[in-house]
């Protein structure tokens, strides 16, 4: 006895290894010292001219992908690590995007069309007062505890009455679409305060500096970044946690890790509702960039589309939905321009090939050609 | 209450306070002879009546069909109880009514004297001290052998408790005893998927192993294992009977002759007959449910 258990010596057992180590580390400070130096560098000092400059379009459409990248790492924390589709995660992205969009709203101050203290749209509409629930659009630091707040809550109400009532699989994934699509709905009337079908467009400032500056558009792509950057450590910390593998164990087999004790409503509420305020902050990033938010944003194709990004990139890989993004919508913003008809149909090709060839998806084929365990 | 009663009643308390705490816990079944006072604590399983597991008149039925009729069963601490019964006797039902995963119509289930198990939920059960393997080996595919067996460790199951879990000492050397009693030390970072048939039957006795259950519940435990790994099983039980109580379902009459104490033989969701192998199997009523129809 003495023998065999000196053979499996405490040695032997799995040590905790750290957050990023040598090649993932590596591409992380890369990847930090490039878009936050590098890429500000090519924009704003290097002249037009030359070669190496980076243009302001292609500043906009990263900065933008990026927030996108957000969305395809949150869900692939609910989805490939936790087995739950969700494919409402638009709603989360729009909330917090509509959030910020009431600020942006309010910044515009006296220089709307109407040179109105309220925004143009309730001017249209021959409101004389602002409506409750734009009491606090006027404060920065309440706007960014609102893009956190306001998704996280809807999110803990509607994922405890569904994880309570164990509401699972393809089930689970039509409500959520079903949610969305009623939020798009009520966002869509005029009565509800949110501008209707318009939406919230025409920004000028955000906390009283000019919106459409280089300068601006710069430190907002910096801001993603670090978002990005950030949420991809806090991903890695909770999936290399125990509280990330009892998610995995959610996925493989809920029952058996109900019958070893554990509860799992508190972990899928827990990992659901960060899920959505990871989407939520990557809304509010997203509207100053663009410009424009509306309920559009709501739409159940595009929480789909969300679920593809994952899924082409490589689920429960977490580097692998931030390259499937990328890879999907580099993608789109040729075609679009280039076969504008196609779009839809590559998309939904690029769908049926990663299902039926690419379970793992792009990383997969990676670690495949690489000889290494998927 | 007789003389004789209140002195057996007062030797058992002695028992107790010089420590001798098994003998002055352990009474034989049905709780006739003397115990004494004590205080009932909520969640403490309570064996002074010599029962761990009680079922008393339970029933339950789906869609009309009673899959369980008024069946009563008892085990005693320690005991390694067999049962056996045709398809749809009720077995894997009685083992999910115990479980807490189907709500019985009528009767009562108690883990001990005291633990009403109608009023928990699977996980709350589960942390009581029962442990449950499924018909249809069931592990966490694609965590490794060592990750499945640290998530079933006896600890705190609470999300604030797995986001900062670090392993104890003692943790890593209950992870290395039960890896040994499992026979998986050298496939520790293997993923769970990949093991033969008969390694995922382990793997799984193994995390409930972990749980250091007081009652472990085993469905089919040998199905699609080798006869050398069943001979091993067999092995493992008799180790595990006398520490913790054991219910054994299983058609693998060579492994259940290997083991039995006593068999329960269930039929229609009721118990047939009970008693040592050789009477059950010479039982008119049982060779006709096995072979009559």
């Amino acid at each position: 006895m003495a023998d065999s258990s000196s053979h499996t010596g405490q040695a032997d057992l799995p040590q905790s290894a750290p957050l990023l180590a040598g090649h993932a580390r590596m591409t992380w400070v890369a990847a930090l010292v490039f878009l936050c130096a590098v890429v500000p560098l090519l924009n704003l000092v290097v002249p037009a001219g030359s070669v190496l400059h980076i243009s302001d379009f292609m500043v906009a459409l990263v900065g933008k992908i990026m927030c996108y990248a957000i969305c395809a790492l949150a869900i692939d924390l609910i989805w490939g690590y936790t087995g739950i589709l969700s494919l409402g995660h638009g709603l989360f992205f729009a909330l917090g995007g509509y959030a910020m969009g009431m600020y942006l709203m309010r910044e515009i101050g006296l220089d709307g069309n109407y040179k109105s203290a309220l925004p143009d749209f309730m001017v249209f509409l021959d409101w004389k007062t602002l409506p409750w629930h734009w009491a606090l659009s006027h404060s920065l630091f309440a706007t960014l505890l609102l893009v956190v707040l306001v998704p996280g809550l809807v999110a803990l109400v509607f994922g405890y009455f569904a994880f309570r009532s164990r509401i699972k699989g393809v089930y689970f994934s039509i409500i959520t679409q079903a949610l969305t699509f009623a939020a798009m709905l009520l966002f869509f009337r005029n009565e509800t305060g949110f501008g209707g079908n318009n939406g919230f467009t025409d920004f000028k400032r955000i906390a009283g500096l000019p919106i459409a500056t280089p300068q601006m558009r710069m430190f907002l792509f910096v801001l993603t970044a670090l978002f990005l950057l950030g949420f991809y450590l806090l991903a890695r910390y909770l999936v290399a946690s125990k509280f990330g593998r009892v998610l995995q164990a959610v996925r493989d087999a809920e029952s058996r890790l109900m019958f070893s004790g554990y509860s799992p409503l508190g972990y899928k509420l827990t990992i659901w509702v960060i899920s959505a305020v990871m989407c939520g902050v990557a809304g509010a990033l997203y509207v100053p960039q663009v410009g424009i938010i509306n309920p559009s944003e709501m739409s159940p194709a595009n929480s789909i589309e969300i679920a593809v990004w994952a899924a082409v990139g490589g689920r429960a890989t977490l580097i692998g939905p931030i390259v499937g993004a990328f890879l999907v919508n580099g993608a789109k913003s040729w075609l679009t321009v280039a076969y504008p008809e196609f779009w839809l149909y590559f998309l939904g090709a690029l769908f049926i090939v990663v299902t039926l060839f690419l379970p793992q998806g792009v990383i997969g084929l990676v670690r495949r050609l690489r000889g290494q365990q998927p | 209450m007789t003389p004789e009663l209140m002195d057996q009643g007062a030797q058992r308390l002695a028992a107790l306070q010089e420590g001798r705490a098994r003998q002055a816990l352990q009474t034989a079944s049905g709780g006739r002879e003397a115990s004494f006072g004590r205080r009932i604590s909520e969640e403490a399983l309570d064996l002074t009546h010599g029962r761990i597991l009680y079922l008393e008149d339970v029933s339950v039925s789906f869609d009309g069909f009673k899959a369980i009729n008024r069946l009563s069963l008892d085990i005693a601490p320690g005991e390694l109880r067999c049962i056996i019964g045709p398809n749809g006797a009720g077995k894997t039902t009685m083992m999910d009514i115990i479980t807490g995963k189907t709500r019985p119509d009528a009767g009562s289930v108690f883990f001990g004297s005291t633990i009403d198990l109608l009023r928990h939920t699977e996980a709350q059960i589960a942390q009581l001290g029962i442990g449950r393997k499924f018909q249809k080996p069931t592990v966490f595919e694609h965590l490794t052998v060592f990750e499945n067996l640290e998530l079933a460790l006896k600890t705190h199951k609470g999300v604030a408790q797995s986001l900062r879990y670090r392993r104890s000492a003692a943790h890593d050397q209950r992870l290395c005893e039960v890896l040994e009693t499992i026979a998986l030390q050298d496939s520790l970072a293997r993923q769970a998927g990949k093991l033969s048939h008969g390694q995922k039957q382990w793997l799984e006795i193994g995390m409930l192993l972990v749980q250091d259950p007081q009652l472990l519940l085993l469905d089919e435990p040998v199905a699609g294992m080798t006869d050398q790994e069943t001979e091993r099983t067999a092995e493992l039980f008799l180790r595990l009977k006398g520490q913790h109580s054991l219910i054994v379902v299983e058609h693998d009459m060579a492994f259940i002759k290997a083991i039995a104490e006593t068999v329960t033989v269930l039929c229609d969701g009721a118990v047939l007959a009970q008693g040592p192998l050789s009477q059950v199997q010479a039982d008119p009523r049982v060779i006709e449910v096995y072979l009559g129809r």
